[in-house]
């Protein structure tokens, strides 16, 4: 077992023995499966709707009224719970001062950096995976195209491994696991709302600056079906960004 | 094995240690005595490469510190100030993850683990979780987490602190048995400790080596000349002066009873006998008579409120040391 498998194995035992992520996975799969309830509800209304219009069987698009909305609406939902996935990564270990004993032990801070990424992206695909109940079950029931369904999976494991990243560097700016939460969740706020910046801004190169910066139209790309190079490279060096920025700061608090 | 050259460690303006200079043998133990916030930490931290020095450099077991961290570490067993356990792990899982961040496993591991669970007694708690655990029983985990790879250096902050008298006894023995195979630094506030187990003491004050000998060496150094407490039943007024008169005794003080004296004498020169000779041929009734020899506590507190301890040691001490060990001729 490498260093790196066996900081994975020991941040997933940890994981696994606080109540954190049981709490945190039980109100995202609680949110993911109501809000699924809540837009195939409202797709059969609108298909009984159509019925008496037409006075016969309609066909309504599941991708539209079903999935896209669901996907976009995820959105929030990582954003206010991964940053407290990833709050004690590296915050606990500084209040425990475990983190002098990680630091002087003769393993690579990127190994470190990420083992401990490693464990809660797998965390989290797990939680992804649970979720993919919902389209196998609507599948038995119904008829839509899986692609960009798979598409949309795509993006929400894309966008949750960089928020996940956010939260990483968050949790090594400070000892305290709160402050670590909020921090992640104000850098993800700000990446969010810029793109409304972007959008008032409009067609001028500002624009474009902002707007590819904010995640949300590379996001919205995936959702829709679509697979653009451009938004592979943007969440991959967001993701590799965020890694090395950790790497960086968990260096320099030997300095301090 | 360890070999400290001029370090410097400087945060911002604050120099929390100023060159300091000190090395040790393979096999030897060393204490670092000196009150909080002396350096200690911050020097310990330093050998361990948890942190740089601003200036100068660290050698352990043939390796710099700033040029290959990765192979010092590996030559190292540290224990911090706070035991570095993780209190949802077991003692036997977290052990093993020491020991797989270590690049151990298999055979290896197993018969590592099971040596340094026998060593620190932890056989009754292997299965517990740490977070159950005593501070007694955390601590001796981090020892283990120490001892884990069999290191030829170990630096251990404060072994034996919340531990209970008899597991201090046994930690100091444990300690004692790796002198000779692996050079040890164990920091400690409690003088006995440095006494029982170190070869050699360095104390540290304001980030700067004040000391550094055997412990009896340092008391010896210190102790200038010796002192003599005496007391008699019915003191003449001229006693002050006739005593005086032996050879070998430079000044005479007043004690904290009536009839009692503090003779000072040159070091080296035992007027004991002198002094009786004298009392009893003038009928003054001795009561006592007795040397006052500094321990090492009074050693430590001289120099750690004094910087320039041992260069010119200050005249204290006139009324008799409260602390001092009294040793019955």
């Amino acid at each position: 077992m490498t260093p790196v498998q066996a900081i994975i194995a020991k941040e997933l035992r940890g994981y696994f023995v606080s109540p954190i992520v049981y709490v945190v996975g039980a109100v995202f799969l609680l949110i993911f499966g109501f809000l699924s309830y809540l837009y195939i509800v409202f797709a059969g209304a609108q298909a009984i709707q159509l019925m008496q219009m037409q006075g016969g069987p309609a066909s309504i698009n599941l991708n539209d009224l079903v999935f896209r909305n669901l996907f976009a609406s995820m959105r929030f939902v990582l954003l206010i719970i991964l940053p407290i996935l990833t709050m004690r990564l590296f915050a606990e270990e500084r209040k425990l001062r475990t983190f002098e004993f990680l630091m002087t032990s003769p393993v690579g801070i990127h190994e470190i950096v990420l083992g401990k990424f490693v464990s809660i992206l797998l965390i989290y695909l797990g939680l992804l995976g649970i979720t993919g109940l919902v389209p196998t079950v609507l599948m038995l029931f119904s008829e839509f195209d899986w692609n960009p369904v798979l598409t949309g999976y795509l993006g929400m494991a894309l966008l949750g491994a960089l928020f996940l990243a956010v939260g990483l560097f968050a949790s090594a700016l400070t000892e305290n696991q709160i402050v670590a939460a909020f921090v992640g969740f104000g850098i993800l706020l700000t990446f969010w709302l810029i793109s409304g910046l972007g959008a008032l801004l409009g067609d001028t190169t500002a624009g474009h600056i902002i707007s590819y910066v904010s995640f949300m139209e590379h996001y919205d790309r995936l959702v829709r079906g679509l697979i653009d190079t451009s938004d592979l490279v943007y969440f991959g060096s967001g993701l590799l960004l965020m890694l090395f920025l950790t790497h960086r700061v968990v260096e320099s608090t030997r300095w301090k | 094995m360890i070999d400290v050259q001029n370090i410097t460690k400087r945060y911002g303006h604050h120099t929390a240690i100023d060159r300091v200079t000190f090395s040790v043998a393979k096999g030897e133990v060393l204490a670092f005595l000196g009150p909080n916030g002396a350096g200690k930490t911050t020097t310990m931290r330093i050998l361990t490469c948890f942190m740089p020095a601003t200036e100068g450099t660290v050698r352990v077991a043939g390796f710099d510190c700033a040029d290959q961290p990765l192979e010092v570490k590996r030559h190292i067993g540290y224990l911090p100030e706070t035991p570095p356990v993780y209190q949802e792990l077991t003692v036997t899982e977290y052990l093993t993850f020491v020991g797989r961040l270590r690049g151990m496993g298999g055979r290896n591991l197993t018969s590592a683990l099971d040596q340094s669970i026998g060593r620190l007694e932890l056989g009754s708690v292997r299965h517990r979780l740490i977070g159950n655990l005593s501070r007694g029983y955390r601590q001796r985990v981090g020892l283990a987490q120490a001892l884990l790879h069999d290191p030829p250096v170990l630096i251990l902050d404060e072994p034996t602190i919340g531990l209970d008298p008899k597991q201090i006894i046994e930690i100091r023995e444990l300690i004692k048995s790796l002198a000779g195979s692996h050079s040890v630094i164990l920091s400690t506030h409690i003088l006995p400790e440095a006494t029982a187990v170190c070869q050699r003491v360095v104390i540290i004050s304001g980030g700067r080596i004040v000391a550094e000998d055997s412990p009896e060496q340092l008391s010896a150094r210190l102790r200038q000349s010796e002192k003599i407490s005496v007391i008699l039943k019915n003191p003449s007024a001229d006693c002050n002066a006739k005593l005086r008169e032996i050879p070998g005794v430079l000044n005479i003080f007043p004690g904290e009873q009536a009839g009692m004296f503090l003779i000072e004498c040159a070091l080296g020169r035992d007027v004991r006998d002198e002094i009786a000779r004298v009392v009893v041929s003038h009928h003054w009734g001795l009561l006592e008579l007795r040397t006052i020899s500094m321990t090492l506590e009074d050693v430590f507190l001289r120099l750690t409120r004094h910087e320039d301890g041992l260069t010119q040691p200050p005249a204290t001490a006139h009324k008799g040391a409260p602390a001092s060990q009294e040793t019955t001729p």
